[in-house]
């Protein structure tokens, strides 16, 4: 039996008679000999629950039972069950993009509402129907912003996370526009630095809010200035976060992005996971990506359709906002089930327990000898800690004893080997919390007395 | 139906955080803060539940349709690899970890993964490496043609042009022009197949490369792609291939070794990975030893000791492309569907593919005009444009096949062929589901004769009729806040 194909001998007799032709292999005619393969030596076929103890296994070698404290963006935030079942309908993840209205109104309807609370979110006015994850869609956004103002210079605050950093540098170097990455000071923009980089040739300046360092920031006033110059801000942003802090929109930023895992998906090993895109309505015509819009059927009630195709790759060609075909619809409705559930008033209390979690730990932490809370920013549920030693040293002795302590800044950033990024979540109870800093005292005695002996 | 947010009722509650076990003592100054609530919804869990399952309801999929929707190869999706992509010592795996100092002993497993996939990939396809890291196919076809400019710049090549045949899928032009390069549309020629003289006659030293799907969009397989392989090359350019079709050849030519030096892998044709809606994917991309160098990091090795780690030391590379290894948990199926069905099952994918598309070529051929009238691969092209001439165009006959509960096939592309109607069976229609697919084309065909008023205002059946496109366009409402 050869899975998921149901032909049998009878219908392949039967179909062949019909083609006209004798074997499978004669509807290959036009492949010629020298295009044979030199060589096609797979696995053989296992059984599904041979496989499935196979990938048992192989699981077990990875090390998913610690206590995680790491975060660096990627948050483990719990994720109510109601939304895996969801996802799980075969109705929901077995179709595809929404070419056919009348016959995709979920996909269609789930993706406006998903829309929605993008907006409601970050206080935008218009949103896409998500992209590929955090990191390409900040790039998406620098693209954005040098189709709208047609300059080719992008500058980065320092305090954007590392990784996508990473990812800018990549397309911009590779495309060929300018890139220019400015420092930040005690883990905080810079305002003197950013500015001394905005000039007639900046396209955007991308920001985030809280930054890697977890810190929590107003950019009114750097957009203010910005906008003085005729350039555009991005702000990068994380949605638990703004369940309590400032809204982009109320800042005047121009595109926000995000990283949107943290709303109901897992980790997963880094994906798939959930960019999206959130802008002012002047620019909708200019953001990459699907967008779902409002609109009646014949006989005048409510639907809805895919909008504005005419900037997308299958319409224009190379004329295109962006060569984007897919986006990440099933992670968009796993989070809008994510946010439906949670709601309102569940939201609010989702992050000010994040917020208090991280601040019990934080001042836990700084009870320690020889650890230092770095201090100079508020901060939500990640923060800054210096050791007296290489972070990684510390990390590795914790993980011994059960924990992810953080994630070391020294990976990322040159002469910062002493820091580590903290997060707590909601996940993280008082026991664990207590744990951590018993173990990371034990860990740092034990440091002292190598040292001393 | 109503949306989320007009069925929320205040206080009303749908899910329970964790408890607040410290003191409530974080502080942040009201300047920081937001100065409304979030306006999600108030609901309760089953007030979600229903919501979303009615909605789901108002879908076609293939768990429930028939989908022969050309070139997006609506296969079967196993349950068990979306079981598999659910153990949790996976699916809770923070990808930050091997990024810890000696953290790849943490991963382990997924690492294996990741190795295991490439070395199958570049065993199926003839290229000498794979990175799992593009997040979709056009994804992996932006980093493929980043790698090219990388060739080019490093061999200081002075290129502008990349050469893309007009039935090329949309983010092929999309995709050199982004890269920076301006593309060339060379025309099919009456065989369906790229026009090889007005190729020939458009190759010169400044063609960075040609990007081509084979079988192409008309389901044809191009016989002479050896001959187009050594012009491109002997201009140093570089051949990329499209797999969105590499499904109708598995085990029966490798793009590897028929010169395409670059290819990208849609993980949800080729193998099984759910559409979703649209997304998400996963466009892994190869390449053979002329581009290995440029490959974006991080790579997955095997070191001596049999362990893996991830390798970041490669001057050439073109740098980080996505933010970790690729959309994990896709490959992860990926991984699961290829040892089940191992290399009997994979070739059977395509002889499958091949046959099912090919009966219902013969079926049809005699009522729906063929524009190329030869043996296809994976999916087939009709034309509707007996049918157009008494007024039933290609649309209409899709929102017949709605009224009949199948998905229509893609109609109006690709853009080489009028009144265009595509159809992918895929290998896992069994040929009962294929002869009513074809008793209804026929019964299309006959009422287009006998009574073509009866397609106006179709579909009937469906949760809503024709939606006015012009009006979602001309009075935006994309935000139910700001309506």
């Amino acid at each position: 039996m050869i899975p998921y194909i149901s032909n049998t001998d009878a219908d392949i007799q039967h179909m062949l008679n019909t083609i006209g032709v004798k074997s499978i292999d004669d509807l290959f005619a036009d492949i010629k000999p020298q295009h044979y393969p030199q060589s096609f030596n797979l696995p053989d076929g296992r059984s599904e629950y041979d496989v499935l103890e196979h990938i048992k296994h192989l699981a077990r070698k990875n090390s998913v039972d610690l206590v995680s404290f790491l975060g660096g963006g990627y948050y483990d935030h719990y994720v109510p069950s109601a939304v895996d079942a969801m996802i799980s309908r075969g109705e929901f993840y077995t179709a595809y993009t929404p070419y056919q209205p009348e016959v995709a109104q979920g996909t269609l309807q789930a993706l406006y509402e998903f829309q929605s609370s993008i907006c409601a979110l970050t206080g935008m006015e218009v949103s896409n129907a998500s992209l590929y994850d955090g990191g390409t869609a900040l790039y998406e956004a620098a693209m954005m912003s040098i189709r709208i103002t047609r300059r080719n210079k992008i500058v980065m605050d320092g305090g954007v996370s590392p990784i996508y950093r990473k990812i800018i540098d990549t397309y911009t170097k590779n495309l060929n526009y300018k890139f220019v990455e400015t420092q930040v000071v005690h883990g905080q923009s810079s305002r003197d630095e950013i500015f001394k980089h905005l000039d007639k040739d900046t396209s955007a300046i991308i920001l985030q809010n809280p930054n890697f360092f977890g810190a929590i920031d107003d950019h009114s006033d750097i957009v203010a200035r910005a906008h003085e110059l005729g350039i555009l801000v991005i702000q990068s942003v994380y949605p638990v976060a703004l369940g309590i802090l400032k809204t982009p929109g109320s800042m005047d930023v121009d595109i926000v992005t995000g990283e949107g895992q943290c709303l109901g998906l897992p980790l997963n090993f880094g994906g798939p996971y959930l960019g999206f895109m959130a802008t002012k309505k002047k620019y909708i015509r200019k953001m990459p990506g699907r967008i779902v819009g409002q609109t009646v059927d014949q006989k005048g009630q409510r639907c809805f359709v895919n909008t504005l195709q005419a900037r997308e790759q299958h319409i224009r060609r190379d004329k295109a906002t962006s060569n984007i075909c897919t986006n990440v619809s099933l992670c968009a409705l796993q989070a809008q089930i994510y946010m439906a559930l949670v709601g309102r008033q569940g939201f609010k209390e989702l992050a000010m327990t994040n917020l208090h979690k991280a601040e019990y730990a934080r001042q836990s932490l700084d009870k320690i000898d020889g650890v230092k809370v770095m201090r100079s920013s508020p901060t939500f549920n990640e923060f800054t800690v210096e050791l007296p030693v290489d972070a990684s040293t510390i990390m590795d002795r914790m993980i011994e004893r059960g924990f992810a302590a953080g994630f070391p800044l020294g990976r990322y950033y040159g002469g910062m080997d002493n820091y580590m990024i903290v997060a707590v979540t909601e996940k993280r109870t008082r026991q664990d919390i207590d744990n951590y800093c018993a173990a990371l005292k034990d860990v740092l005695t034990g440091l002292t007395a190598e040292v001393t002996t | 139906m109503s949306l989320v947010f007009e069925k929320s009722v205040d206080q009303r509650r749908g899910y329970k955080n964790p408890a607040l076990d410290v003191p409530a003592a974080g502080k942040i100054d009201a300047k920081y803060l937001r100065s409304e609530d979030c306006p999600f919804p108030e609901m309760s869990e089953l007030d979600v539940v229903r919501h979303y399952t009615q909605l789901s309801k108002l879908n076609f999929s293939i768990d429930t349709h028939f989908y022969p929707l050309g070139s997006c190869t609506m296969k079967y999706n196993p349950k068990f690899c979306e079981a598999s992509a659910r153990v949790p010592g996976f699916a809770n795996l923070h990808p930050l970890l091997p990024q810890l100092k000696d953290g790849e002993r943490l991963t382990q497993g997924a690492l294996e993964v990741l190795y295991d996939l490439e070395q199958w990939m570049c065993e199926m396809t003839g290229m000498a490496s794979f990175t799992m890291q593009p997040l979709a196919g056009a994804h992996g076809e932006l980093t493929g043609v980043m790698m090219m400019a990388a060739y080019h710049k490093a061999k200081g090549n002075k290129k502008r042009y990349i050469i893309v045949p007009d039935s090329a899928h949309g983010t092929n032009p999309a995709t050199a022009r982004i890269a920076g390069y301006d593309t060339i549309s060379i025309p099919s020629d009456e065989n369906g197949v790229m026009d090889f003289e007005v190729l020939k006659s458009k190759i010169n030293d400044e063609v960075a490369g040609l990007m081509l799907t084979c079988p192409n969009t008309h389901g044809l397989f191009n016989s002479d792609i050896d001959k187009i392989a050594q012009m491109i090359h002997d201009v140093d350019g570089i051949m990329y291939y499209d797999g969105a079709n590499l499904n109708a050849i598995l085990g029966r030519c490798r793009p590897g070794d028929i010169g395409f030096d670059v290819m990208h892998i849609n993980t949800h044709k080729t193998f099984t990975t759910p559409h979703g809606g649209g997304g998400p994917g996963a466009g892994p991309v190869g390449v053979n030893k002329k581009l290995e160098p440029f490959l974006p990091v991080s790579r997955v090795v095997k070191k001596s000791d049999g362990t893996f780690a991830l390798d970041y030391d490669y001057e050439d590379s073109i740098g980080y492309i996505a933010s970790f290894y690729g959309n994990f948990a896709l490959l992860l199926r990926a991984y699961a569907y290829i040892l089940l069905l191992g290399e009997e099952g994979l070739r059977a994918v395509s002889d499958h593919a091949v046959l099912n598309a090919n009966y219902i070529k013969a079926c049809l051929k005699d009522k729906f005009h063929l524009p190329f009238d030869r043996l296809c691969m994976h999916e087939v092209v009709f034309s509707a444009k007996k049918q157009a001439e008494r007024g039933v165009h290609a649309v209409d006959i899709a929102k017949y096949l709605i009224d009949q509960g199948i998905h229509p096939p893609t109609v109006y592309f690709p853009l080489t062929v009028k009144e265009s109607v595509m159809v992918e069976p895929t290998e896992t229609e069994s040929r009962t589901t294929l002869d009513e697919f074809i008793e209804c084309m026929l019964q299309a065909d006959l009422e287009s004769q006998e009574n073509p008023g009866m397609f106006h205002g179709l579909p009937k059946t469906t949760p809503i009729s024709r939606p006015d496109e012009v009006k979602a366009a001309r009075e935006l409402n994309t935000n139910y806040f700001t309506q």
